[in-house]
């Protein structure tokens, strides 16, 4: 027992043996509810004396509130109460969202409703509370609140300049943050470069669209003083410190319960002033109040993304070799930084991740992060990793056209060699092992570029113009204190699973990682079951709960599989060993010289079945006088993890893209899509691709559809979704996935993240090929969505 | 809102009456008269599909039919489907395909795509795609979808 395990004496990634899960196809447990309409949202949860709020939301980007006049509302059948600004604000508390380690970085408090200005259309301004969420409506229809419009401040341009208005007066100014990071000499390097290329880039205003609309039901409960939140969140403990903190309670007396939660994509891990406001109106009315999100309060209210304008120069030697990128960002991130990861976040990681996958020496980025009355935006699925992709990969496409250079040979010359590591970027970000050049050469083994290559050129011939892009990536996983915590805010970066065994012989898995769909609850079966020894159909999967799981993160960042993963199969291993030794007592033998293999205890040299499991718990449970008075007998063990030697876990891989561009109508055709991602260790390849191609999809819809349109007085025109359109099933290719492994070893399990790789990679690739189609007519594209508007004044068309 | 319509109904296999407010839709008629949650309001205005049921043999958006205008039909959500055993091989099919990730769009894209294998049999991939382009999908890349339908298909051949 004394031998440390290693990856290769638990046998992961090793098939022929028993209980053998890591690395396997093995369906999820969670599916078969799903597929019959089984499963528990929050809005399918009834408690009894339920009321459900509705919220009045301002109907403009910046008005002061001059006064509610609710006399008409309260006699609207089915209204119970309206509660304005002042009424919440008297049981809670506002928020800052700043964070310590963004220096510089500001922002105003935020109340849950506001006491004197509404700074963005749809903020909420006045809840109603009625015995139905139809009645609710009712009430706000009902309601008088008189607004007195200010000047807006939209565009992020002028956010900064002289007689700008200023959203929050008492901060001076509407600059939230700014950072410069900044290496070697980018001056000299584009002076003495063999060719310097730049171009402006945009990244849409985009937001996620969960299908599943925020929701939330909370519970007080008088008697108790205790809160109990059903809440569709990707971080439970997270959020019940922020209740507790927000109402004035102990973090003791908030209970978040989370079952299934209908798509997240970051969304919903951030703080949400109805929510709060929904919290707050439960404690002062004693009941359980009900608020779930419509769609078009999703749209104005849930955060918005990627709203970026970057400007970016590349210099590249005369045989191709990158000597620098200097990069100019400006984000707009609405009226407040959202709580409390901030809304700071995606720019800096926009700073931190530009030209990460190559090795170059001089480098310069800048992000300007400033206020604005529209949607706040906070950090939304591969949180700014689309945004320095296509920058980067948008600039090296240039520079290899500059040069005559094939875009695949330009990333050869440069990406960092599989060799090099560890590594430290321009940006200071630290690499513990990637894989560029494996990823590019399996990439091309799954991608058939001689033959794409000789269709465009006879395609060209007939006037038909397809192109094919590609991007390199790198991806942010599994992130430490470092992300958070050592900026002050209550998030954790650890994570905890407790693993028992019950009398059958069954093994139950509490975990503080949260399942929203990505199969969270599938890999801890597979992990616990491949740890302890058992089938997968023995072990039950517990999350979503702070009352009984272990304190943790929640799902988010990539960090489910890489830090929840490990602490489960940490706290497997302990179980196994704990029940060997009961085993040992009770059969005589060497604690040593025993195995658990598809729940049997056996010989380990022979493999002989010498009891099952069922039998050990019945003994331990109904007949512990049989056993040794000092035997320790608990069938219980909780292991936490935390990653110690890189801040985060860096991932990396490689997209490609092959479209065809309507020359006449502007339209883009996705013809086929290729990725290869680098996750570390792959606990379940079914589930790894499948979300690798949704996070294609959700890149490609940011990149060709998806798009928050305002018009000049700050009111948002996409708020249906035939207005705000997302990828559907009939215009997305088929998408061919490839894997290549570098376990992180920082871990037994090895695991990085891999859900946001899609995301990060596919809007570059596709802009590139677009772009790539587009070359011969003289035109370029780098503004997204690239709709068909804007490919058709690229060309001079319109 | 203080008028009512009764209608009587057969829902998954059973008589229903009820009294019902004009403007109440048929998803809200399921799940909150009902407690048939299966079905999903995700846009409530016909978009997204989350709500698709099948109401006298068709498959509609449960958002934009008014439960009043449903007296003697005859409706089937995903939980009389499921029961029934009619998709039972699609539903394993999305099982082993993890053909659903979050979930939230899994009944109305099974209902959607129920409705292909009874009259679409000789679907291929593209108009499987064609099919079910009113049901989104955020979570999967509707490639493993795809597949357990085309799967099912050809099995059922």
């Amino acid at each position: 027992m004394s031998d440390l395990p290693t990856p290769e004496s638990i046998g992961l990634s090793r098939e022929d043996l028993p209980n053998s899960y890591i690395g396997r196809s093995v369906p999820r447990p969670n599916v078969p509810k799903l597929v019959q309409g089984l499963a528990t949202y929050t809005d399918d949860v009834l408690l009894p004396r339920m009321v459900h709020a509705a919220f009045l939301r301002s109907p403009h980007a910046h008005a002061r509130i001059a006064g509610v006049d609710a006399r008409a509302t309260s006699q609207v059948p089915g209204v119970l109460r309206v509660f304005t600004g002042a009424d919440v604000a008297k049981v809670c508390d506002p928020w800052v969202a700043t964070l310590d380690h963004l220096k510089g970085m500001k922002s105003a408090p935020q109340y849950a409703l506001p006491l004197e200005r509404a700074t963005w259309q749809g903020e909420p301004v006045v809840a109603v509370i009625a015995e139905s969420r139809a009645a609710a409506e009712d009430g706000v229809a009902a309601l008088n609140v008189a607004f007195e419009p200010l000047p807006a401040q939209l565009d992020m341009e002028t956010a900064l300049a002289p007689g700008a208005v200023l959203i929050h007066p008492e901060l001076g100014d509407n600059l939230a943050f700014t950072r410069t990071a900044e290496k070697g000499d980018v001056a000299a390097a584009i002076a003495t470069a063999h060719k310097v290329v730049e171009a402006t880039f945009v990244t849409a205003r985009h937001t996620g669209v969960t299908l599943e609309p925020r929701s939330i039901l909370a519970d007080y409960n008088r008697a108790e003083g205790t809160l109990t939140v059903h809440h569709s969140t990707q971080a439970p403990h997270m959020m019940q410190g922020v209740f507790a903190k927000q109402l004035r309670m102990e973090e003791g007396q908030v209970r978040v319960i989370c079952k299934d939660v209908g798509g997240s994509f970051g969304i919903k891990v951030h703080v949400y002033p109805d929510e709060v406001a929904v919290a707050a109106i439960a404690k002062v009315m004693g009941r359980p109040v009900k608020f779930i999100a419509d769609r078009f309060e999703s749209f104005v209210s849930d955060i918005h993304a990627r709203d970026h304008r970057l400007k970016g120069r590349i210099a590249v030697d005369a045989e191709g070799k990158i000597l620098g990128f200097d990069i100019d960002d400006l984000t707009g991130i609405g009226p407040y930084s959202v709580y409390p990861r901030t809304s700071a976040v995606e720019g800096n990681q926009v700073v931190n991740l530009c030209g990460g996958p190559y090795d170059f020496a001089n480098y310069r980025c800048t992000t300007t992060v400033v206020l604005q009355n529209k949607t706040p935006t906070c950090q939304y699925r591969a949180v700014g990793h689309p945004i320095a992709t296509a920058v980067t990969e948008g600039l090296v496409d240039l520079a290899a056209e500059a040069l005559g250079m094939d875009p695949i040979e330009i990333r050869r010359r440069n990406l960092i060699r599989d060799e090099a590591y560890p590594f430290t970027s321009p940006a200071g970000m630290r690499f513990e092992g990637l894989s560029h050049h494996k990823a590019l050469d399996t990439l091309l083994e799954m991608v058939p570029v001689a033959r794409i290559r000789a269709d465009q050129a006879e395609q060209r011939k007939k006037g038909v113009h397809r192109g094919l892009g590609f991007a390199s990536f790198i991806e942010l996983t599994n992130p430490s204190p470092f992300m958070y915590g050592i900026g002050g805010a209550r998030i954790s970066a650890q994570d905890g699973a407790t693993v028992r065994m019950d009398p059958d012989g069954s093994v139950v898995v509490l975990s503080g990682v949260t399942e929203q769909g990505q199969g969270t609850e599938g890999i801890l079966r597979q992990i616990v079951a491949h740890g302890v020894g058992v089938p997968v159909e023995r072990v039950r999967v517990i999350t979503g709960d702070t009352q009984t799981t272990p304190y943790g993160g929640g799902t988010w960042a990539c960090r489910g599989a890489g830090i929840g993963g490990e602490a489960a199969l940490q706290s497997a291993i302990a179980l196994k060993q704990q029940i060997l030794a009961v085993a040992g007592a009770m059969l005589q033998a060497a604690p040593e010289s025993l195995d658990i293999r598809m729940g049997q205890v056996v010989d380990k040299g022979s493999g002989r079945e010498r009891m099952p499991l069922g039998e050990l718990g019945r003994i331990v449970y109904y007949r512990g006088d049989t056993l040794p008075k000092d035997l320790p007998r608990e069938l219980v063990q909780t292991r936490h993890f935390i990653t110690k030697d890189y801040p985060f876990a860096f991932t990396n891989g490689i997209q490609a893209s092959w479209v065809e561009v309507d020359a006449e109508t502007g339209m883009v055709t996705l013809l086929e899509h290729w990725c290869v991602e680098d996750c570390g260790r792959v606990v379940n390849p079914l589930l790894v691709d499948e979300q690798v191609r949704g996070g294609i999809v959700q890149g490609l819809g940011g990149a060709l559809y998806e798009h928050c349109v305002y018009d000049d007085q700050g009111n948002l025109l996409t708020t249906t979704m035939a207005d705000y359109l997302v990828p559907m099933s009939a215009e997305m290719p088929d998408m061919h996935i490839g894997h290549v492994e570098t376990p992180t070893r920082e871990s037994l399990l090895g695991a990085k993240g891999a859900g946001e790789a899609g995301t990060a990679g596919a809007p570059a690739a596709l802009m590139n090929a677009i772009n790539d189609a587009l070359r011969p007519l003289g035109a370029r594209v780098t503004e997204q969505p690239f709709t068909p508007a804007r490919i058709l004044r690229a060309l001079g068309r319109i | 809102m203080s008028m009512r319509v009764e209608i009587t109904l057969t829902v998954n296999g059973e008589r229903v009456t009820r009294s019902v407010e004009p403007r109440r839709h048929l998803v809200d008629f399921l799940r909150l008269d009902l407690g048939l949650t299966g079905s999903h309001a995700g846009c409530e205005h016909g978009v997204c599909g989350a709500c698709t049921v099948r109401v006298d043999g068709e498959i509609v958006r449960g958002c934009l039919v008014l439960a009043a205008s449903l007296d003697g039909a005859d409706v089937t959500t995903i939980e009389g489907l499921s029961d029934s055993g009619e998709v039972a091989d699609l539903q394993a099919a999305f099982v082993a395909r993890n053909a659903a990730q979050c979930g939230f769009c899994t009944p109305g894209m099974v209902m959607a795509a129920a409705d292909i294998l009874r009259h679409h049999p000789e679907a291929d991939r593209a108009a499987i795609r064609e099919h079910l382009s009113g049901n989104y999908c955020r979570c999967t890349g509707y490639q493993a979808i795809v597949d357990a339908v085309a799967q099912t298909l050809e099995a059922r051949r």
